[in-house]
């Protein structure tokens, strides 16, 4: 299972490495969106997949599972969900005073 | 008695939140944020005095004792640096309120700028590989904020960079947090220092040692500081004054931590590594910082420089060294804050952001021009200024280790600022006058109050060395012996 979700996690990063790579702003933004999922998933998958039962005292269970790992998705995916939130707005801010959403005609020093 | 660890980031955060209510006021908005800071101050150098003489403190949130819960963990190097930064923010936003720049104020500039320093004094008080991130990343969004407050174009086109660049360093921050994890599975920084001595850093660690490398260096600006002029030269003087001053800083210090608590096994291969970037980062900061006329190029090629500096020292990893680095590392918060508070009081009086366009500004503001000219002595390390003992000593120490190119790249690269800056002086202040004095804009006493206390500041640092010597040593002595920093911040050895 751990195999699979890490060829899922490659596909991913892929993916999000190849819309980075684009011109355009938007795809720019969605790689980040997609990138951020990629390694929440394999934050998930480094403590391992879940094998026991809820990890809750006085239940006296063989194993259970690491909740640590879901921690911190959690806290990571509030973090990217904001970032995504800020960067879509401020892209379609430049969008607006720039009139162009082609990344080419933003590089450069002096644009003003 | 150790909750009071929690104030320096919590009480930014909510000075921050409650003057989000004080919109109409400004008045409130400027001096309840200084008021805020002065008091974050006043507590900072209140707990290094107590750790100083009691020892490390700790706070475990929630009474979860570490290696399960999130410690905040205060030895002498995080709090001279997190008093440091707030010194500087209280100056920072000092001059802020004395610049009157009305529209920024309006949209949540101070709660921005309290924000900022909360996440960066969290940076440095943290215990926790994954509170580190999550610190980082209240600090990188206020700045996201920041960066692109007001508007301007040039601003959002460098924001659109600044962020990018940001969001793909955290990207790689979290994928190290995963490997770290499912290789070792704790992220408490003592636990797992620990617990990579037990394995002796073996070569996956090592590897994954070099990916938090990139990660840090990419936040310092260690070699990959192509996104760092740009963007610092988009911003308001304030604001600019403030990044320059932290935001590198903080990725130092996480490389100061992590190269001498966690991985300070393999010097041979990760300490070379960063010997060779800080080499790097000092020649191609001292060519940047010379071949530009912008005055705003220049100030952050010289902020560049002083990474390599200080990663020189890190590199160099003996006693002396680290002593270095950490005295240059406070008087570079308070002399980049300096450099940039005064580089853009030049622009706001000139109008010019060019050094070949104005001349003659000592017989206008003959008082500034020696200050400005104090900042460029005690960037260039010339004594007695603070600049000198942090030179002398990285100096020494990387000497000592053997690492002769080392050293003669870093004396070098002084000299680079030196030329780099007295090159602005030379042409601006010196020579024919070029404004007339009925035509001069006035630098008000609120702006000159700020830069004329952080000139003392530098003067008075580099004369009053032997009050901060003891402080230096002690955080120097805690980060070449990891063992100090562990047994103090786990509860018993695991």
């Amino acid at each position: 299972m751990e195999t699979i979700i890490i060829l899922l996690v490659g596909v991913l990063v892929s993916v999000a490495t190849y819309l980075l790579l684009s011109k355009n702003v938007i795809r720019v933004v969605l790689g980040t969106a997609l990138l951020s999922h990629a390694v929440h998933l394999l934050l998930l998958t480094m403590g391992g997949l879940k094998r026991g039962s809820v990890p809750i005292l006085g239940d006296q269970p063989e194993t259970y599972t690491d909740a640590l790992p879901q921690a911190l998705i959690l806290t990571a995916i509030v973090i990217s969900f904001a970032v995504t939130a800020f960067f879509l707005v401020l892209v379609f801010r430049t969008y607006q005073q720039t009139n162009t959403d082609n990344l080419h005609e933003l590089k450069g020093a002096d644009n003003e | 008695m150790n909750n009071i660890l929690v104030f320096p980031m919590i009480l930014p955060i909510v000075a921050g939140v409650g003057l989000l209510f004080f919109r109409t006021s400004r008045s409130i908005q400027r001096w309840g944020s200084i008021a805020a800071m002065t008091a974050v101050f006043s507590i900072s150098l209140f707990i290094l005095t107590t750790v100083l003489s009691d020892g490390i403190m700790r706070l475990d949130f929630g009474e979860w004792l570490p290696p399960f819960g999130i410690t905040f963990v205060a030895d002498a190097f995080a709090m001279l640096l997190v008093s440091a930064a707030s010194l500087v923010s209280i100056l920072c936003l000092l001059y802020a309120a004395f610049a009157r720049d009305e529209q920024r104020e309006h949209f949540f500039l101070y709660p921005f700028l309290l924000l900022l320093t909360a996440g960066v004094n969290g940076s440095f008080l943290t215990g926790d590989l994954f509170n580190l991130f999550v610190c980082f990343e209240v600090m990188l969004l206020a700045s996201y904020v920041l960066m692109t407050l007001g508007g301007e174009r040039r601003q959002l086109v460098e924001g659109v960079k600044y962020i990018l660049i940001n969001i793909l360093s955290s990207w790689l921050f979290l994928l190290g947090i995963a490997y770290i994890y499912g290789t070792l599975g704790t992220l408490n920084m003592a636990h797992l220092s620990l617990r990579i001595a037990e394995a002796g850093q073996p070569p996956l660690l090592t590897t994954i040692s070099i990916l938090f490398l990139v990660v840090f260096s990419l936040k310092a600006g260690l070699v990959l500081y192509f996104w760092l002029p740009g963007s610092y030269g988009a911003l308001p003087t304030a604001v600019s004054a403030l990044f320059a001053a932290l935001l590198t800083k903080v990725g130092v210090y996480a490389l100061f931590r992590t190269f001498t608590l966690l991985f300070y096994h393999e010097p041979n291969i990760t300490h070379t590594i960063i010997g060779w970037m800080a080499v790097a980062t000092m020649i191609g900061g001292s060519i940047g910082a010379i071949a530009y006329k912008d005055i705003r190029k220049i100030a952050s090629y010289n902020v560049v420089i002083a990474v390599g500096f200080m990663l020189a020292g890190l590199a160099a990893f003996n006693l002396e060294a680290i002593e270095g680095a950490i005295y240059y590392l406070l008087h570079d918060i308070l002399v980049k804050g300096l450099l940039f508070l005064s580089i853009g009081s030049i622009i706001y009086a000139t109008g010019k952001t060019r050094f070949d366009e104005v001349s003659g500004l000592i017989v206008n503001y003959p008082l500034f021009g020696w200050m400005f000219f104090v900042t460029i002595l005690s960037l260039g390390g010339i004594p007695p200024f603070s600049g000198f003992p942090g030179k002398i000593l990285i100096g020494q120490g990387s000497i000592a280790a053997g690492e002769y190119v080392l050293a003669a790249v870093a004396f070098a690269s002084s000299l680079a600022v030196l030329y780099s800056l007295i090159r602005i002086f030379l042409s601006m202040f010196w020579g024919e006058m070029s404004i007339r004095r009925k035509d001069q804009v006035p630098l008000t006493k609120g702006r000159l109050a700020p830069i004329l206390i952080l000139t003392l500041l530098t003067a008075g640092l580099g004369l009053g060395m032997n009050l901060l010597s003891p402080y230096v040593s002690e955080a120097a002595n805690v980060l070449m012996n990891p063992e100090l920093y562990i047994n103090k911040a786990l509860n018993k050895p695991f």
